[in-house]
């Protein structure tokens, strides 16, 4: 199926004050535009998906509360990890899910400072997966702790103890980047959402939904003065969330890289995971909003040309990660160092050496055909191609994480690791767990920005109207308003009635 | 009904507008003759309606870079504090305050400061959250959040007469006038 059947040929018989573009793909106004997404929340009807999903989601959250609750009651002994390898999918699914959630910080934040429109269609559900990737990832370390009602021992409260967390530990560090991303991942989400909210507040008929909008909207009515202080706080936030986001995995990798583990110990770390989340987190903007846009019907919103370019930032990003692959290689062999080269002899030919060859095949070999625009515009190789960078670089994680551990200085100490039935249902549990969320986000709220898409619209429009004789009003004549031709093609004035929302 | 009584009961008169090109040449106008409480109301930010309405920049720049300050320090002062004064452990003979280590977390307290700033300051400088607001009294404003453009001239306007207001915004080709009703 090729996205490039989706859209007519010609852009004629626009209306004024249509807006049809690469990035639209159907003529769409201000009104348009919010009708089309606000009206996925508000009607009652949904699509046969979403039950399906709700029910793998609960499902999964099922399993979820069932491996928390077998470790809560025995131990973290229920997990597979122990000496030598003592952190396994713990680990794993932390650095996983966080840097699955890095895309859509990246997409909000950083292509808002680089002024690349295209983002506005994306922002919004990728910001919302970057919050239940986050929640995902931030439930393993809590569990790992062990005892994990006491996980607030982290924090640097006034304690009876008089005892300080120990600053010098990467882990310490983890804590702070990731709370810290988590809170600033869900003011930036919120404010975004505070103009939608009005939106859903107006256009809502039916009472509860109107309270509830109109209480999360916090009395928004788009005041001039309002929105000028409003888009600076968001410039300002993306401008924060921009290192933040680049922070936060550097320090995951400093987690590793700090130790003297043969493989962890590498100082292309950090850009090596940064650009990994990069490229893992558009393999899940993908996977999740290629079945959205093609069950919500959205696809003249999140059209064919946004789907070409998260390609091409997926490749980029994977041959980045590709180059990282060869970094480690080559340094492991340079440095002359015995050890890292044995675990590099270890990954190609070990007992792990499936995970390395899959890895290799998911996140090297799966993505080259997107050099090819006939794939890139390809939904289902697009898919299945996204699909594999997402196991892909689940791999990458259990070579970095197990394949270390198990094999390091001293053959006496070596073991195998195998993960048990507690650490799969975990597992399984948070995919289920964030297919919940996203699926109930879905539902109640605007998948993609309103006020951005009508922003976008009117830049297009301002685009138009500065080359085409515009006349932005009329003189008086008698004083008498005289009818002005609005976008839409209508005579404004007419076909309206005060108080109905158009 | 006398005209100062009239005057007071009302928040203002509001301009309805189709295209935002419409509403910021009105502002301008209205502007020229002298008003100077106004405010617009728009589906999204336009581009130059604060500076017609005559708003000048936002200090909220200012307090962000505060925020970030203070976090920076006050990171920092927390782990100078309890590694140095409050609590030294002498691991293997270095430092108590080994500084480039406690970069990251000072890094990290700069941006969540920051950021919380942002977001309460522009709530807080902006009144938010406001539950109820005269404009919402207008049937038509319900669709200042959908594609139309909206701008009042307040009542606490030193220029503020009903009857010349609606004349006024009838000249910048209004598409609606209304008397807002506190």
């Amino acid at each position: 199926m090729s996205v490039a059947a989706e859209k007519p040929a010609k852009k004629t018989g626009l209306h004024e004050g249509e807006v049809w573009d690469d990035y639209l793909g159907a003529p769409h106004t201000y009104a348009s535009v919010g009708d089309k997404i606000s009206n996925v929340v508000l009607t009652t009807k949904v699509p046969k998906l979403w039950p399906v999903m709700i029910a793998v989601g609960l499902l999964g959250t099922m399993s979820l509360m069932y491996a928390v609750s077998v470790l809560l009651a025995k131990g973290v002994g229920v997990w597979g990890n122990n000496v030598p390898v003592g952190w396994a999918f713990d680990i794993i699914n932390f650095v996983w899910w966080i840097g699955i959630g890095h895309a859509g910080t990246l997409i909000s934040a950083v292509l808002l400072l680089v002024k690349q429109q295209w983002r506005t269609s994306i922002n919004r559900f990728a910001e919302a997966m970057t919050l239940f990737a986050v929640a995902c990832a931030g439930m393993y370390p809590a569990l790992h702790v062990g005892r994990p009602w006491l996980a607030y021992w982290l924090l640097p409260y006034p304690n009876t103890m008089g005892l300080w967390p120990q600053w010098r530990s990467p882990l310490m560090w983890d804590v702070f980047a990731v709370s810290t991303y988590a809170t600033v991942s869900l003011l930036f989400w919120y404010v975004g959402l505070i103009p939608d909210l009005a939106t859903l507040r107006d256009k809502a008929i039916n009472k509860p939904a109107r309270f509830i909008y109109g209480f999360l909207s916090l009395g928004w009515r788009g005041s001039t003065v309002h929105w000028s202080r409003y888009t600076v706080a968001y410039l300002l936030l993306a401008g924060l969330s921009t290192p933040l986001v680049v922070s936060v995995h550097t320090i995951v990798s400093f987690d590793f890289s700090v130790g003297i583990t043969p493989g962890w110990h590498a100082t292309i770390f950090p850009p090596y995971f940064v650009a990994g989340a990069v490229f893992a987190g558009f393999a899940m903007v993908l996977t999740l909003g290629i079945p959205l846009r093609h069950v919500y019907g959205l696809k003249d919103l999140i059209t064919g040309r946004h789907l070409d370019v998260m390609a091409k930032v997926m490749l980029t990003t994977g041959l980045v990660v590709g180059y990282g692959y060869l970094t480690e290689i080559f340094l492991a062999w340079y440095s002359g160092d015995h050890f890292e080269w044995y675990m590099m002899k270890n990954r190609f030919f070990g007992p792990y050496a499936f995970v390395f060859w899959l890895l290799m095949l998911c996140n090297i070999a799966a993505i080259q055909p997107l050099w090819f625009k006939p794939v890139r515009q390809n939904i289902i190789a697009l898919f299945v191609i996204s699909m594999f960078v997402n196991f892909g670089m689940w791999f990458e994680r259990f070579m970095i994480i197990v394949m270390s551990l198990h094999r390091d200085f001293l053959p006496s100490s070596w073991g195998m690791y195998t993960p048990t039935h507690v650490d799969i249902a975990m597992f399984a549990g948070t995919i289920g767990f964030f297919l919940l969320l996203f699926f109930l986000f879905v539902r109640a709220l605007p998948m993609i920005s309103i006020m951005e898409m009508r922003e976008y619209v009117s830049i297009k429009r301002g685009d138009k109207a500065a080359s085409a004789d515009w006349k932005p009003y009329k003189p008086a004549v008698d004083g008498e308003p005289q009818p002005v031709v609005v976008p839409g093609g209508a005579i404004a004035g007419q076909h309206r009635e005060p108080g109905v929302p158009q | 009904m006398s005209h100062s009584a009239k005057a007071s009961a009302l928040f203002g008169v509001m301009g309805e507008y189709s295209c935002e090109h419409d509403v910021v040449h009105a502002a301008k106008k209205m502007y020229e003759l002298g008003y100077r409480k106004m405010d617009g109301y728009t589906p999204f930010p336009v581009h130059g309606l604060d500076t017609a309405i005559g708003r000048g920049r936002t200090k909220l720049p200012m307090l962000v870079l505060a925020g970030g300050i203070a976090g920076a320090c006050g990171g920092l002062g927390m782990m100078l504090f309890s590694s140095t004064i409050h609590y030294p452990i002498n691991v293997a003979g270095r430092p108590y305050f080994s500084w480039p280590m406690f970069v990251p977390i000072m890094f990290e307290c700069t941006i969540l400061l920051a950021s919380l700033t942002a977001v309460f300051g522009m709530l807080g400088l902006n009144n938010l959250p406001e539950p109820y607001h005269p404009t919402f009294n207008v049937p038509a404003f319900l669709r200042a959040s959908s594609n139309t453009f909206f701008l009042c001239v307040e009542s606490t306007d030193a220029n503020f007469d009903v009857e010349k207001l609606k004349a006024d915004f009838a000249a910048t080709h209004a598409e609606g006038v209304y008397e807002v009703p506190t």
